[in-house]
This record gives structure tokens, sequence and C-alpha cells, in this order.
């Protein structure tokens, strides 16, 4: 059996792979060259094969994503690294007014084959503007599709699929999930496995080994994995409670259709994120799963958001504010009562 | 105070601005623009000054009958600065337009039907009537609405046109309200970092939108470019041929030392920003109308002139009528 690989790794040999296979990519982000490799390390050795198409731009976050834009629009592949995704605010009027726009605005489909990365999410002690989940300020923008990194879903696969949807596209990378190792061959542990289905948004579906019909039927972004599995255990071995897990690669555009029959078999339901709870993409879950289970549905669907609060910095402050697997768990052992 | 802000201006640009360090290469006193004679233009130069007069004097006839959805903005005293730039550039050079763009595609595309179908939302419309006036594609003819939104774009197309198309440039057109925005010195700080073949035309008509420049700008355009060590050319003149010779050899070192250039126009915007919002005083609107090409290439080459403007003028009007009968532009979207 091969070492596990670390999350981290994965996405730097798919950015590798992106730039020996395709003349046409180009790698463009704040401190992305060699030796430092990035923030955090996911540009490592990029720059010393591809001096040429990776660049180490200044602090500029409108103006990379822009110029990105530029190359797309000269049918170019360029892959962009937000430091942190808290700064892809200062990338907003890019992303909204011209990349995503330009691919339908000017009358006939205009291909823009970019993609923005950004390392998200807190659990790591950033602090307010450093720790954000900013999904759901992106959703729902015309051809601007949101991508999550996960542990199930290759990188490499992920990268292709979003240069090759010729759409603007955001891959959202939840910052503690790069110490973390892939997941390989369906297996989680000792207790789950999983599957990739093949609906659009290519979702990942974690099942406990023997499972008929399972309880509860979790929804939750890749960043949100190993707190969600972590509950699942718990609720299995403690209270007996089963639960399987759906993981998107693609958040957005996200239809649950492909997924009914999957979702059918609970009768209890829980859409699990990061982002400060109001308007975000569990609620827009939610909504379209109350239009096609209300009635099979026990109860409403279950949203678990982070509180509506900045992300305080100190730990014990910083747990209280977004989601952890204890309170995953409490909220899931209380809705089953 | 206006008049003597403009004098101000008038004084302190065209002819005793001071040479800054990796500036401007022209600073010499230059003759006030209304006192310029200007050169007799070949025709086709001429054709495509008064197409584009004529087609923005026709858009703000049809908002005032109600014909037009919308908004627009007409380049009403500008139409020189397309017509004498775009001869020095060829189909492979990219141009990126703003939203005062129509005579910039016309001097590009020469093709009043297609933009004003555009504008009208009528069959052939160069974007099936989804951009409208600013938002505009045509093989590598872009315009965007978005203030300074369009120069990091342009330094991306840049990059590419160096690697991969060594000796054609990307144009961006902005106006002097545009560097207000952040987006201009992230773009020039990467296009000078780098070494971009990307030229800056700023259409400086002293003016953005109803604030008059001096009480929107600190300093100049030309030193924000000295601070980024970037080449800036000032042009004072309105005659297209004087023009295109002051900027051919610059072009060509944009092309070939793949450095930016930011060249800046003094001009003047005749008309309104959009249609009918003109609130700038009497004497200012006196002193744009007495520079306005238009009417001093009338004075000093009439007989050339009366023609080509009745040409121009029943042309424009012939248009108008054929694209206002075509059926509405149909948009097949997924």
């Amino acid at each position: 059996m091969t070492r596990p690989e670390r999350v981290i790794g994965n996405l730097n040999r798919a950015l590798h792979a992106l730039l020996d296979d395709d003349p046409r990519a180009y790698v463009i982000g704040e401190d992305v060259a060699d030796p430092y490799g990035g923030a955090f390390k996911a540009t490592r050795g990029l720059s010393d094969r591809h001096p040429e198409r990776v660049i180490s731009s200044p602090i500029s976050e409108g103006g990379i994503v822009g110029v990105a834009a530029g190359l797309a629009l000269t049918g170019n592949h360029p892959v962009v690294e937000m430091m942190f995704s808290d700064f892809a605010a200062l990338a907003f009027d890019q992303l909204l007014n011209f990349a995503s726009k330009s691919v339908s605005m000017y009358g006939r489909t205009v291909p823009m084959s970019m993609v923005v990365r950004c390392p998200t999410g807190g659990n790591r002690g950033y602090g307010p503007t450093h720790s954000q989940s900013l999904q759901k300020h992106f959703i729902g923008i015309p051809a601007l599709s949101l991508h999550e990194m996960s542990p199930f879903h290759d990188n490499a696969d992920v990268l292709t699929a979003m240069l090759s949807s010729e759409q603007p596209c955001m891959l959202f990378e939840d910052k503690t999930l790069y110490a973390r190792t892939m997941h390989q061959g369906g297996i989680v542990d000792d207790l789950f496995r999983y599957e990739l289905l093949d609906d659009p948004s290519r979702t990942a579906r974690v099942f406990p080994v023997d499972c008929a019909d399972p309880d509860w039927i979790i929804l939750a972004p890749g960043g949100l994995t190993e707190r969600a599995v972590a509950a699942m255990r718990t609720l299995l071995l403690e209270e007996e409670v089963t639960c399987e897990l759906l993981v998107p690669s693609r958040l957005h555009p996200f239809t649950v259709e492909p997924l009914l029959e999957t979702l059918s078999r609970a009768r209890r339901i829980c859409v699990a994120e990061d982002s400060a709870a109001g308007g975000t993409w569990g609620e827009m879950l939610a909504q379209q799963l109350h239009q096609h289970l209300w009635h099979r549905l026990a109860q409403p669907v279950l949203l678990l958001s982070a509180r509506p609060s900045v992300i305080p910095t100190a730990a014990h402050l910083e747990h209280t504010v977004l989601l952890q697997a204890p309170a995953l768990r409490r909220a899931l052992t209380e809705a089953s009562q | 105070m206006l008049l003597f802000v403009e004098s101000h201006w008038e004084t302190n640009v065209a002819s005793t601005a001071p040479p800054l360090v990796g500036g401007s290469t022209t600073v010499l006193p230059q003759p006030r623009a209304g006192a310029e004679p200007l050169s007799r233009l070949a025709a086709e130069d001429l054709d495509t000054l008064l197409m584009i007069r004529h087609f923005e004097l026709a858009l703000l006839e049809l908002f005032s009958q109600g014909l037009l959805h919308g908004t627009t903005h007409t380049c009403l005293g500008q139409e020189y600065i397309p017509v004498a730039l775009y001869a020095l550039l060829d189909e492979g050079d990219h141009v990126f337009s703003n939203h005062r763009g129509h005579g910039h595609y016309l001097a590009r595309f020469r093709d009043p039907h297609g933009l004003l179908a555009e504008i009208m939302g009528r069959e052939g419309a160069v974007c099936n009537g989804v951009g409208g006036s600013q938002h505009i594609l045509r093989d590598r003819y872009l315009s965007t609405g978005v203030q300074g939104e369009s120069l990091p774009v342009a330094a991306g197309v840049a990059l590419h046109l160096r690697r991969t198309e060594p000796g054609r440039i990307a144009v961006v057109h902005v106006g002097d309200g545009t560097w207000g925005e952040g987006a201009v010195y992230e773009a020039l700080n990467m296009a000078q970092l780098w070494g971009l073949p990307l030229l800056v035309v700023v259409e400086n008509n002293r003016i953005a939108q109803s604030t008059p420049t001096e009480q929107q700008m600190a300093g100049t355009i030309q030193a924000r470019a000295a601070a980024f060590g970037i080449r800036h050319h000032h042009v004072t003149s309105h005659d297209v041929a004087v023009v295109r010779r002051e900027l051919s050899g610059l072009v060509d070192d944009v092309r070939t030392r793949h450095q930016p250039l930011v060249v800046e126009f003094s001009t003047n915007r005749v008309g309104p920003h959009s249609k009918g919002d003109d609130s700038r005083p009497a004497e200012v609107m006196r002193h744009a109308a007495e520079h306005d090409w238009y009417r001093r290439y009338e004075a000093q080459h009439p007989e050339q002139f009366a023609v080509a403007d009745r040409n121009q003028r029943q042309a424009i009007a012939e248009v108008v009528r054929e694209v206002q009968a075509r059926p509405a532009s149909r948009w097949e979207h997924s």
C-alpha cells in the first residue's frame, strides 16, 4: 500500500501536473514563487520548473484576478492564489463584473477558463480577517462556479473539471485540510467507507460499513469532513444513530435532483457549513431539499452554520463561533429525539 | 472660480508642466489647442471623424425622441483620438474601450449599423443587444462599463501577447476620472514590473461626469505615471496628422521594447456625460465648443468639410432609418 498523501501534497502535485501538461496554464499569486512556495506551500517547486508561467505578484488581489481574466480572455488557463480567501473580497469586482459577466454579456458564449484558489476557514487562530468562509458571498453569480477541496476529491481532477468548464471558478480550500491525508481506495476509517457519485457536483458519499438506510444524511462542504465524520462516529458508537455524509466537490451551481434517490433513504437531513449564518449555501440547499422531499422528511432540514459573528482569534473563543464536532453531534442528537 | 481653474489648468499642463523624473518626453511649450491649425486630412480620416460625430448626434436625437432605451455616453469632441491612434495599430492589437466607446468602435470597424443595432437592440447587433452601448466584444476589441476594471485585464492580455505574439500591444482607454480607481495603480505597477506592452490612453476631458478634474484628482497623471517609472507623453494637439506623427515612434517602443506607456490627451467633452446631464457653467461649455475640432476644421477647410459632412450626416441618417426598421435582436442563452 502506498503511503497516504497529504492534501497539500495532492494539491501541489495537481498544480505541477497542470503546468507540465498544459502550456497555457499559469499560476499567479502573492509569494507563490520558490523558495517560499506560497503561504501554505501549495505552489512549492512550481516556479523553479516553470519560471515564465509562475508569477509572484504584488499585493494586488483585484489586479491579479484581472490579469487572470485577461489571460483567460486570450485562451489561457490561469490559476490565481488568494493568500487568504478573505482577500477575495478585494477581487470581487473582477469576478462579479468582469470575469463571470464576460462569459455571456457579449451576446454569445465567451470561454473564460480561470480558477481562483481560496485558502479558507478558521480553527487555526488567524482571527477575524483571516479565518472566514466567504462562499456565500460568491453564490448565485451567473457563470461563476464554486468548488471546495475535500480529502476525497483528487485535486488534479478538480482542476481539470474547473478549467474545462470554460467559466471562472473559485476553489475554496479549508486550511485545516492541508495537513490531513487524502482518503484512498474507498476507505475513510474502520467504520466508514466512501464512494464518488457521478452527479454533476461529483459528490462524495461517506457511509457506515454496515448500513441500510441511515437515520441522517449530512450535506457538508469538504472543509467540514473531519468534524462531520467525528460526529458521525460518536453517534454511531454511543447512540446507534446512523449517518451518511455527502460532500460535493462543486458547491454552486448545485442541484439536489440527481441525489434524490440517495437523499430519500433518510428521513432526516442536516446541512452543515462554516459560513456565518444568514444567506448561506446551506439555506439554498435546504430550500431545494424542502421543495423535493418535504413530504418524506420527518422534520425540516437541520441547518448548522457558524454563529453570525466575527471569528475570534483565541482558540477557546474561536471554537464557540465555528461549528465543532461535539456541537454537530449534539445538534443531531437533540434533533433525533 | 471655474474659469480661474480652467486657465490655471491650461497654463499648468499645456505649457509649464515640470519635467518629472521618468515621465514625459514632451513638455515643451505648446500652442493652445484652440489656436492650432488643423491639417487637411485624407478623405478616409475625415469621413471616420464625421461618421462618429453624426452617429453620436443621432443617438442624442433618438434619446430626445424617446426611441432609445437605457443610457449612452457620447464622445463628442473626442472623436479624433481613436481616429488618429488606430492608424498606428493593426488588427492583432487588442483595444479595451470604456463607457464612452462609440468612437473607438467606429474608428476600428467603421460599422455604424452593428453598433446602432446593438444600442437599439435590433437584428445585426454586434452582441445581440445584450451588451448595449458599453459592453461590446468583437475580435480583439472589448469594452466594459466599470471604471478602471479593464486595466488589469489589459495587463493580462499584454502578458499573453508578450509571450506568444511579441510585437503586439494592448491598448486601454481611460478617462481622467478613472484615475480615482485603485485598479489603475495595481495594473500600472504590474505593467512596469513585468515589462508589458500596454498602452494606456487617457482622454483627459477635464470632467468626470459632473465633477471637474481639479476637484477629484490631486497632483497630475504625469506624476502618477512617473511614480511607477512609466513613460508619459502629453498630447495637446487635436490634429489627427500631428497626433499620429507624435505617437508613431512611442507606440513602436511599446511594441519592441515591451514597456508600458501612458499617453494623455488634453481633450474636450463637447457634449453631456450621458444625455442632457451637463451642469457645467456656460463659459466652460463655450470653451469646449470653441476648441471643438469639428468647428475648427469646418472653418479651416470649408469646401472639403461641407461635402464630407453632408455625406456622413446623410449616411448616418440612412443607418438610423434602416436599423430602426429591423426586427428586435434575439439572444440564445443557456
